[in-house]
Formats: C-alpha cells, structure tokens, sequence
C-alpha cells in the first residue's frame, strides 16, 4: 500500500504556546488511521496544519508525494484532501443541497449533479431534508451534511475531527457505521477522536497523542488491548 | 392624491438610490466584518469619473455608465487591497479608523484635482415625464426606480443562484469552513468590494441625474443615510438593505412632502432609534443560533 500522507517532524505553534511538538506519523492508501488524545492534546492542531489553515513552525507535510509547505488551504483541496473541522461548521444559513454544492466547489459543475446523487445515497436524512437551511438540523443531521459536503470534493483523504463530539450513543455508532461503509467502499480516512474505544474499533492504526507529542502507536486492535491506553483512555 | 403618489414614486426612486449603496456596505460588512466608511466617498468619485467622462473628454454618456462602474469597482477592489487586506487580523477599531482615513483621503484627492466648488453632473440622457391617470410623473424618477430595480432582481440572482454568489454567502458566513471547500477567500472578499462598489457607481449615476451638483463631500450625506439604512434592514442581510434603502427613502421623502423638510432627517434617524430599540438586529437581521 502506497503512503498517501506522511507527516515528519511537525512542531506548531499559537504565538509563544507550542502546542504540536514533533509529530510524525503516515497514512497508507486504503486505511482508517486514528489519533487519539484528550482535550487540548494537539489533535485539531495537527489537523488543521495537514490542510494549510495553520502553518507549521518546522517539520513537513507530504500529501500524494507532494510536500504541502506554502499552498494555502483552499488549494489543498484541490489536491484531495478534504478535511470535516471539528463542531462540523457546516453553512447554516444555507441549504442542504447548497453546503453540498459548496462542497463541490473545486469540482467542475457536470460532476455535482452525480456527486449530490451519491451523499444522498449514502446518506438518506440529507436528501429528504434537502431544501431545510442547515442551522435547522439536528446535530447529528449536520454531522452527516458536514461529511457529505466534504466527501464532495471526491477527496483521496478525508480527515475527520470529533465527528461523535456532541452526539447521543445511538447516533455515534450510526456515524461509526458510516465511516465503516466509508472504509469498505475503500476511502482512505484520517479520524481524530476523544471517543478512544469507538475510534481504535474502526481503525485499521493509531496513534496516540499526549500534549503534543505522540506516545503509543500501533494497530487499532495493540492498542484496544493495551492495559495503558485502556486505563488512560477506555475508562479501566 | 395627485400629490401622495409623487412623493410616492420619489419616495421610492431616492429609497432605491440609498438601497444601492447600502447593499454595498451590507455586503461588505457581511463578508469582512467591517464598516467600510469610506464606501460613500466612491459615490463621489463615481460622480466626479462621470462629470470628466462627459463633460471634459467628450465621451457618450453610454461611456460614462460602463467606465464609472469600472472606475469605482477598480477603486474598491484597490482600496481594499492597500488599506483593508494588511489588516485583516487586526482589531475592529484599527479597521473603523483606516476607513474613515481612506474616506478623508477620497475627499482631499478629489477636492486636489477639483476644487471646492461644485461641478454640475451632465445631462446623460433626456428623459421625458409622462403623464398617467393625471398625474405628471418625472421621467429620471422611473428610470432611477426601474433601473435600480432591474440591478437588485440581477444581485439577488447572482448571490442566491450562481456558484460564485453562493460561495461569497459561504465566506461571508465562516472563512475557515470556506477555505477547507476550496474556496479563496481573499478572491470572494476582492469581489465583493467590486461588486459593492459597482452598485455604488450606479448610484453615483442616479445621484448626478437627480442632485446635479457634485463636489468633494458629496458622498458623505447618502453614505450615510445608506449605512443607516443598511443597520435599519439588518446589517449583513442583503434583502435588509434593500427593504431599509426602500424605506428610508420612503420616510424621508413623505417627511419632506407632509412633515418638514427640515425635520425630515431627524425623523429618519429617530425611526432608525426605534427599530432598533425594538429589534436590535434590524428589520431583516437574522441569528440563528449555532448547535453544539
Ligand atoms: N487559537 C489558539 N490559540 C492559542 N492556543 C490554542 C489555540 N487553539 C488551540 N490552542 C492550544 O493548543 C493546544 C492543542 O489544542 P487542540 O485544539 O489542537 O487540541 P485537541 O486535541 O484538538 O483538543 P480537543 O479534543 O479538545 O478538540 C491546547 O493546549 C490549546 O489550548
Ligand atoms: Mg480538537
């Protein structure tokens, strides 16, 4: 499997606060690659410097064989990666179908019609709420639009930021069920997630993150049965 | 009667001149957070390209309508790349202050290149008033009225249709969510300030029509008289300014007609007062409130 995304060596920061120290880690075509941490860890940081809406202070981001350093982040996405930022950010005083076409924005416009067909597929609660502005959804509704609108720009890598933060158990597993299907019909997926048991259970890897710096990794199912990730992370 | 629908039609056709300005300033506020204060001063300088355009090149007054649209959309798209874009992450405060810089220095260039005493606007084109149901109605009064008309109903379009507008509505809303699109956003905030600042040249044209005289300060009184219009409709909302200019207009001509002309702006701002008092956002202010 070829590597789609190796980041080495990144160090971020917020003015003086160094919140990513030295983080390393790659993403194989076809694999569901996690990192884990709690608050504050550096996850959206690491994230948000992947698609070039934070800069890094030193280290590299390669994306496709290609190093990302200086292409601002909405040429990134040209490139296919499509990141879902974490609280969703969807459009909300836009429609369904209009953050959908918004997630199309780099595509050429005799694509949108079939892309919008495929969300819909994959997610039904779209397509009967298409005309609905968006601020009117239901949190785990705007989950899914969020996804959806990202998986528009047909991305090679989707990154994906607490997609579970905020939502009821049953919708959890439902947007875990997602990723699965997501996973199967052979999306490569970076997932960023506090919800460490349900993350490591899709994950074909993971890392662990502690305050900017990676401290565990390993298959999702090492790290499931680590007696120090399940202390730390699985709640005993 | 005859009376009430002249006022009327003025009413609407000088509510529809401030609507154009104030989607400008609505447009921007919408998508750069910030109260460009100097946007009534590219009304003037409108005026000024068309008073040089006709009256001292010679031109037809068909050049005059394209090349003041493309003076002022050039100008917005300049003043904000120099003064606004190298400010983009700074405080509020500093931003209020270079607009209201960038408004003194359009005055001062113009009052340089063209003195202090006003400058008539020339006759672009001779618009007959017309008669109706016996009542003599003034022809650049609907032409301003139909024109303006024809411009909103095209915004309206572009903004809720077209790809582009959709995605200036997607910046105006969360940059960072635009960019991870593939949205420039930098790109949509330049076109607005083009698109802003052409609605100002029109407005200039419909302001020479119907004042005739120009000089440096021109553009202060309808900037703002637009701005408060755009805070009456709902600052950010495109709709609002439109609803706000219509009205302003409305209330400041049946003032002038009924009242006083002398009261007629201290009623306008006193109206402004209320809907305010009674619904912060503006008549067409929307906020929806986001869902953790
Ligand atoms: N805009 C900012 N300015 C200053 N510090 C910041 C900023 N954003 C994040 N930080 C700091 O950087 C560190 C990493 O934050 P980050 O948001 O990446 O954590 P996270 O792992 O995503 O946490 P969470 O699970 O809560 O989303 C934290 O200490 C945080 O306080
Ligand atoms: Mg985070």
């Amino acid at each position: 499997m070829s590597e789609i995304l190796k980041v080495s060596d990144l160090h971020v920061y917020y003015g003086s606060i160094h919140a990513v120290k030295g983080v390393s880690f790659e993403v194989h075509e076809g694999e569901v690659v996690t990192l884990i941490g709690a608050n504050g860890a550096g996850k959206s940081t690491v994230l948000n410097t992947i698609s070039g809406l934070l800069h890094p202070k030193t280290g590299s981001v390669s994306f496709d064989g290609h190093d990302l350093k200086g292409i601002a982040a909405h040429n990134i996405v040209r490139r296919g990666l499509a990141q879902v930022p974490e609280g969703r950010h969807v459009f909300l005083h836009m429609t369904v179908e209009e953050n959908l076409e918004m997630g199309a924005f780099t595509q050429p416009n005799s694509t949108i019609e079939s892309g919008i067909a495929d969300v819909y597929e994959r997610f039904p609660r779209l397509k009967e709420r298409h005309k609905q502005v968006a601020g009117t959804l239901s949190g785990g509704e705007q989950q899914m639009l969020a996804m959806g609108r990202a998986l528009m720009s047909r991305p090679k890598l989707l990154m994906l930021d607490e997609p579970s933060m905020g939502l009821a158990p049953l919708l959890v597993e439902q947007i875990f069920g997602i990723i699965r299907e997501l996973h199967q019909s052979g999306t490569t997926i970076l997932l960023v997630e506090q919800n460490a048991a349900a993350a490591l259970s899709v994950a074909d890897r993971g890392y662990v993150l502690e305050t900017g710096r990676i401290v565990t990794s390993g298959t999702g199912a090492e790290l499931l049965a680590s007696p120090a990730i399940k202390k730390a992370y699985l709640g005993g | 009667m005859v009376h009430f629908i002249q006022t009327l039609l003025s009413g609407l056709s000088l509510g529809s001149i401030y609507a154009l300005i104030a989607l400008g300033y609505t447009m921007v506020y919408g998508i750069a957070k910030m109260l460009n204060f100097a946007h009534g001063d590219v009304i003037m300088i409108g005026a000024y390209a068309g008073i040089v355009i006709v009256a001292q090149l010679g031109m037809p007054p068909v050049a005059a309508i394209v090349l003041s649209v493309v003076i002022c959309a050039l100008l917005g798209m300049l003043i904000e790349y120099l003064a606004y874009k190298p400010l983009r992450q700074a405080p509020p405060l500093s931003v209020l202050i270079t607009a209201i810089g960038v408004s003194y220095f359009l005055q001062n260039i113009a009052l340089l290149i063209f003195g202090s005493q006003q400058k008539a606007y020339p006759t672009l084109f001779e618009v007959p008033d017309f008669t109706v149901g016996g009542v003599v109605v003034d022809g650049g009064t609907v032409l301003t009225l139909c024109t303006s008309a024809i411009i909103m109903v095209v915004l309206t379009f572009f903004i809720n249709k077209t790809k582009l507008g959709k995605a200036m509505r997607a910046v105006s809303e969360d940059k960072a969510a635009s960019a991870l699109m593939g949205i420039s956003v930098n790109r949509a905030i330049t076109l607005t300030f083009a698109i802003g600042s052409a609605l100002a040249a029109f407005a200039s044209i419909f302001y020479g029509i119907t004042y005739v005289y120009i000089k440096p300060t021109t553009g202060a009184m309808p900037g703002i008289k637009a701005f408060t219009a755009a805070v009456f409709g709902g600052i950010g909302s495109i709709p609002g300014a439109m609803l706000g200019g219509i009205l302003l207009g409305m209330i400041e001509q049946f003032s002038k007609t009924y009242i006083s002309t002398l009261w007629a702006d201290a009623i306008v701002f006193g109206v402004l007062v209320l809907v305010l008092v009674v619904k912060p956002t503006g008549l067409l202010g929307r906020k929806i409130s986001e869902k953790v």
